[in-house]
């Protein structure tokens, strides 16, 4: 029940990043220059977002493996649109992904609210349903860059300040997701709810509308990060941001966040997804093979929970800990 | 509270009697909902009645269903294992390279069964010795495992086995009987006997039922959830030898997914996936349901991406609907 924006243990993972960069400079000297690490960080915008939305849903005790999914399903139907009516406005299409996002992580947070559906169940459920959408959708079809329109894809790139629409849009969102996590009465009912549930129902909060609440913010960030990546990547087909899900939940673990609930900031979240895409920006330029990372990223999930647990462990003993988290 | 309300299946009432209690179960059910599917296949596709296509069909369930009983007895114990389909994609890498390196088929068999046993003894010392949540921990020995095949392979493949290897993904006992099949019916009847008859499927529901009371009642927990752990794993790796020998290459995506549609057939079969009941006859039902849909879809000519809609929402609503129905007819009573 750390509600701080940065944690001895955020500090300890961003030193961490530091030694991490400085170990690479050796290697490379260039991979600490400014423009280099600035383009790090727009590499690892939308893993960034989608770990901060994550962070909401893991606290309250759930998991969203649906996002990637959502993002996939949300950029292609965005892309489909730009496709037919060119002229709809970027503004337009960007509220259109997040309200379509926002809808898919409702049908998540609706099932593990009003029919009490386990939430990993769901969400792997959801991910299957919603990865088919997209083929029924598109026809198995490709939209290729030649088919959006310029402002499509643009947008993510034009710069303000020599820093990019994308990198500006998670620095805002990490700015508005620390607020609403540490300054509003949604967040700390998030907190709440993972910590103790039943302590949560008789302080007055209702811990399936929170984590239907939760579920809908996921989503609605899925769904911005399905234009952002589309519209940045410039090709939308079934199979992009495969697997993504297990990413963004690393970056979470990586980052401190408790899988048992209650435990973790956005502070984290975003430094765990940073410790994840210097690796993945890294690896090429120290000639290590790009295919060592999804063992990579695995071994960092697996040290990073048995580093939080042993973290934890200390701070009480929890008596009849496995009725509890089953929730 | 959502605590409970989230416990889809209660405690069976013994007052009603056995025979009504047997007609209203879920096996009934899922017998019910079997036959419909047959008779909807059969009557969709006429390639569906042929021996030879129906023994094809088994093989849409048979690997998965091996692994799918180990994972039903992980369930019921409260743990869940989502590396399943990694550890097959390491044991195909492993088997690849012995090939490679020029080693016979027994030799081929044993690396798989090693490297299962060994990513299953690693889960389940993560899990059972360092106490961490069973869920993340496969999440990460998921992308671990696979990872290393990755790191093996690459981009590239192993396509050369022994000849006679294919026996074992292809080879037919007598008839239309598949070695695969054959191997299905054995683990099912044993998987059955171990967990209904025996001490140890007893301590495995007990254990998934309250893990607290059962170690008060001198039942060595960390112990049992270690063994199942192992077990997933060697029932992975047999399930690599059974695929591999039939697609005859390994890649490093091979399998992939398929610890959802694993979970999917398990908990279609009855298994609460918040442990602590499920029976391996409701496995075996679900896993042929599985099966059949799927390779009648398939006659069809329905992509797999589609088919992957229909596994989302059977999950789901095998889940939903006796909720939603236990609701309705506590509504009905009052």
């Amino acid at each position: 029940m750390n509600a701080l924006l940065f944690r001895p243990r955020d500090l300890l993972l961003a030193g961490a990043i530091v030694l991490l960069a400085i170990a690479i400079s050796t290697r490379y000297g260039a991979f600490v220059s400014l423009s280099n690490l600035l383009n790090v960080y727009n590499d690892t915008a939308i893993l960034i977002m989608l770990a901060f939305a994550q962070t909401a849903v893991i606290l309250t005790r759930c998991i969203d493996l649906s996002v990637a999914a959502n993002l996939a399903l949300t950029g292609m139907i965005v892309a489909q649109l730009n496709t037919i009516a060119p002229g709809v406005p970027i503004l337009a299409l960007i509220a259109l992904a997040l309200l379509i996002g926002a809808v898919l992580g409702a049908i998540n947070g609706f099932l593990v609210w009003k029919i009490a559906i386990p939430p990993i169940v769901v969400t792997l459920g959801t991910l299957t349903i919603y990865r088919g959408l997209i083929f029924v959708i598109a026809g198995g079809e490709w939209v290729n860059a030649h088919q959006m329109s310029d402002a499509f894809k643009a947008f993510p790139r034009e710069t303000l300040f020599g820093v990019p629409v994308l990198s500006w849009i998670s620095l805002l969102l990490i700015v508005v997701m620390g607020l609403v996590l540490t300054r509003t009465a949604l967040g700390r009912s998030f907190y709440a709810v993972g910590g103790n549930p039943a302590a949560a129902v008789y302080a007055g909060i209702d811990p399936g509308r929170v984590r239907f609440l939760a579920y809908t913010i996921s989503g609605a960030i899925s769904g911005l990060c399905g234009y952002l990546w589309v519209s940045r990547y410039a090709v939308a087909y079934v199979d992009i941001a495969n697997g993504f899900e297990l990413d963004v939940v690393a970056a979470c673990v990586i980052g401190g966040v408790s899988i048992a609930g209650g435990i973790g900031t956005t502070a984290g979240a975003v430094l765990g997804a940073l410790f994840l895409g210097v690796i993945k920006n890294a690896l090429p330029v120290i000639d290590v093979s790009p295919f060592w990372q999804m063992a990579i990223s695995g071994a960092a999930i697996i040290l990073a929970v048995a580093f939080n647990a042993r973290a934890e462990r200390t701070k009480g003993r929890i008596i009849l800990k496995r009725a509890e988290t089953t929730a | 509270m959502s605590e409970t309300a989230a416990n889809p299946r209660r405690i069976p009432d013994r007052l009603s009697g056995r025979g009504m209690a047997a007609l209203q179960s879920w096996e009934s059910l899922l017998v019910v909902v079997a036959i419909a599917v047959f008779v909807a296949n059969t009557l969709a596709s006429p390639y569906f009645l042929d021996p030879y296509s129906l023994s094809d069909a088994t093989y849409n369930f048979t690997e998965r269903a091996m692994i799918g009983f180990a994972m039903a007895l992980l369930i019921i114990s409260g743990e869940i294992d989502l590396s399943v389909a990694s550890i097959i994609a390491l044991a195909s890498t492993a088997m690849g390279a012995a090939a490679a390196a020029g080693f016979g088929i027994p030799v081929l068999v044993v690396v798989a069964l090693v490297v299962g046993l060994v990513c299953g003894a690693f889960n389940g010392f993560l899990v059972t010795r360092l106490g961490l949540p069973s869920i993340v921990v496969t999440i990460g020995t998921l992308s671990l495992f696979r990872g290393i095949a990755f790191i093996v392979l690459g981009d590239q493949a192993y396509t050369s086995y022994p000849s006679g290897f294919s026996w074992f993904g292809m080879g037919y006992v007598f008839w239309v009987v598949t070695f695969e099949l054959v191997l299905f019916v054995v683990f099912a009847v044993i998987y059955g006997i171990v967990l209904h008859k025996t001490n140890f499927g007893r301590q495995v529901t007990v254990i998934g039922n309250n893990p607290t009371a059962a170690l008060f009642s001198g039942i060595r927990v960390a112990r049992v959830k270690f063994i199942l752990f192992l077990l997933t794993g060697v029932m992975s790796g047999i399930a690599a030898v059974c695929l591999t020998a039939r697609l005859g290459s390994t890649r490093p995506s091979i399998a992939l997914g398929w610890e959802l549609e694993v979970v999917t057939m398990v908990v279609l079969g009855g298994v609460n996936i918040l442990g602590g009941s499920g029976t391996i006859p409701g496995v075996v039902l679900g896993a042929m349901i599985m099966g059949m849909v799927t390779f009648g879809l398939g006659l069809l000519n329905v992509p797999g991406t589609v088919m992957s809609i229909f596994t989302g929402i059977l999950l789901i609503a095998v889940i939903a609907l006796p909720i939603v129905w236990r609701r309705v007819r506590t509504r009905m009573r009052t």
